[in-house]
């Protein structure tokens, strides 16, 4: 599925609740579900940085694709992050870099974020794509 | 159970925040010990200052100049009495806290030297380290920290034990901001004077609750911020004895800090105005004579008897929480609870607790130290004010009840 198209699936499953601690418990539950990265690469290298809460990334090439493994020591940002995994994850490099996140928006994710937990948000969808920008260079 | 004093509910109406609603839920506001709520009476001196009297101080000959300069330097008067300090020129206005005791870090440079040395708590925020580590670090005077037990109360024979003619500065808060604990400050105080040291006492936490008479305390330096007890942000003050004020060097230059400038020598104003450079927080200052006017009123003895009450109540019903661990169990403590959930984050709950409108702490208070301590990446912390009721930690237990549900 493309990139485009999950996103669209993510903003239409968030819209069917009503309310927001309905939207929380789900993302929790999204957390609960998230591919965990591997203990070894939980190291300060994965740490993003702007998250007030601890969040490892890690990624690697499968073929062509970028596979996105994480986790985080909060389960609502494990939440975040899983979106995120979910959304960019299993995709190539370039598509990637070039997808646009305009679909966080439409979830109302970041209004309903604190101040600190919006920042991390932006930290983990820049990681996403620095990686992606790494292995592009690589592919290239 | 103490009955109250207190009549919680017209206190209530005096604070206009506490009617609105978070998230679509009536506030429940708890997070005091970083910044309490503002009082009408205090906004009403707020908008008074604004529309009525706004002008620069000290040196206008118009009208508007000398009443902002009467009413400024009443409020310096208040907040003199308040404290019971001898003096009106002990009173300096600073920004805040963090300000006073960084005034006071950097006069201290000239007194210090290597093998001097420096005791600070277990305890601090990191207002109360980072100053002493630059101090440390520009005099060669050496840190030393007073130890805590598991409890969070400090351990009094080590600090005996650190105590030496070398110890020039003890610096250390009345309560603490991330346990509650209520430090023995008469004790610390008397001990270091021994020795010849003098004691700086962050009372920003304490100031809220208690009521501190410097005079009786004798001690050197005592500092709080305005917006913890129910004044505006941007303004505290440092009490300082009017001999260690005349000894140390101004911590900034230019304004009302001067008596004569020439480009070969520049001599200083006396006190309190050596250590006040530039415009003041006018209004500020004002408006803290009003918050200190609007707590003596209800009365501080009052006070501490009803957060005393709440206290109790609420590490009562906090502790029937499963799994539930209170970081401060101090026998002399104040209205702060730290806590955490075993095995879920602090943000979490703190965020699940925003979207019922429940307003707590979570993090590490700005005291990573004590959360080192514990071993913790921090804690929820709920404190709470007069103007919290039993019924709204209540409403905090329940919250905590579903927030655990989710996220377990």
């Amino acid at each position: 599925m493309e990139i485009k198209e999950i996103q669209q699936q993510i903003v239409d499953e968030f819209s069917m609740f009503d309310d927001w601690m309905q939207r929380y418990e789900y993302m929790i539950d999204l957390g609960k579900s998230l591919p965990l990265i591997e203990e070894k690469y939980k190291t300060e290298d994965n740490i993003i940085k702007g998250c007030q809460s601890k969040v490892w990334v890690h990624a690697e090439l499968e073929d062509d694709k970028l596979v996105f493994t994480a986790d985080s020591d909060a389960i609502i940002t494990k939440g975040i992050i899983a979106i995120l995994v979910r959304a960019f994850s299993d995709q190539k490099p370039q598509d990637i870099i070039e997808a646009d996140t305009q679909f966080i928006d439409d979830i109302g994710l970041k209004e309903h974020l604190s101040p600190n937990r919006a920042n991390g948000l932006v930290s983990m969808i820049k990681q996403l794509k620095l990686y992606a920008v790494a292995y592009q260079t690589q592919l290239n | 159970m103490k009955t109250t004093r207190l009549n919680i509910q017209k206190i209530r109406k005096d604070f206009p925040i506490l009617n609105r609603k978070v998230n679509g839920e009536p506030l429940v506001y708890l997070d005091n010990a970083a910044t309490s709520q503002t009082p009408k009476q205090v906004i009403d001196a707020i908008v008074d200052y604004y529309s009525n009297y706004n002008a620069n101080i000290h040196r206008g000959v118009h009208a508007l100049s000398q009443e902002a300069t009467d009413k400024y330097e009443e409020a310096r008067h208040t907040i003199q009495q308040h404290f019971n300090a001898e003096k009106a020129q002990e009173i300096i206005f600073t920004s805040g806290t963090t300000d006073a005791i960084n005034l006071v870090a950097n006069g201290f440079t000239e007194f210090l030297e290597e093998g001097d040395e420096i005791l600070v708590s277990a305890m601090e925020h990191h207002s109360n380290i980072v100053p002493l580590q630059m101090l440390s670090e520009r005099t060669g005077a050496l840190l030393k920290v007073i130890p805590m037990n598991i409890e969070g109360e400090l351990l009094m024979d080590q600090y005996d034990a650190l105590l030496s003619k070398n110890t020039k500065l003890v610096f250390c808060n009345h309560i603490s901001n991330a346990l509650g604990t209520i430090n023995p400050i008469e004790q610390i105080i008397r001990k270091a004077h021994k020795v010849g040291a003098a004691v700086l006492i962050d009372g920003a936490q304490a100031a809220p609750h208690v009521k501190a008479d410097v005079q009786e305390l004798d001690v050197d330096f005592y500092t709080v911020s305005a917006h913890k007890m129910c004044g505006p942000t941007g303004v505290g003050v440092l009490y300082g004895k009017e001999d260690w004020l005349n000894k140390l060097p101004p911590y900034q230059g230019g304004g009302e800090m001067i008596a004569e400038v020439t480009f070969e020598k520049t001599t200083y104003a006396g006190l309190p105005h050596k250590f006040e450079a530039g415009t003041p927080n006018i209004c500020g200052g004002i408006a803290f004579g009003a918050a200190l006017d609007y707590m003596n009123a209800i009365g501080f003895e009052a006070i501490a008897a009803y957060e005393h009450e709440i206290l109790e109540y609420a590490t009562q019903k906090l502790l029937e929480i499963d799994n539930l661990k209170i970081y401060g169990t101090a026998k002399n403590k104040t209205s702060v609870i730290s806590f955490n959930v075993e095995g879920i984050h602090p943000y979490d709950i703190g965020s699940i607790l925003d979207k019922l409108g429940i307003a707590v702490r979570t993090g590490h208070h700005c005291a990573q130290p004590v959360m080192d301590f514990y071993k913790v990446p921090g804690t929820v912390r709920a404190s709470f004010c007069f103007y919290n009721t039993k019924e709204e930690v209540d409403v905090l237990v329940k919250g905590l009840k579903r927030a655990v549900a989710m996220l377990k």
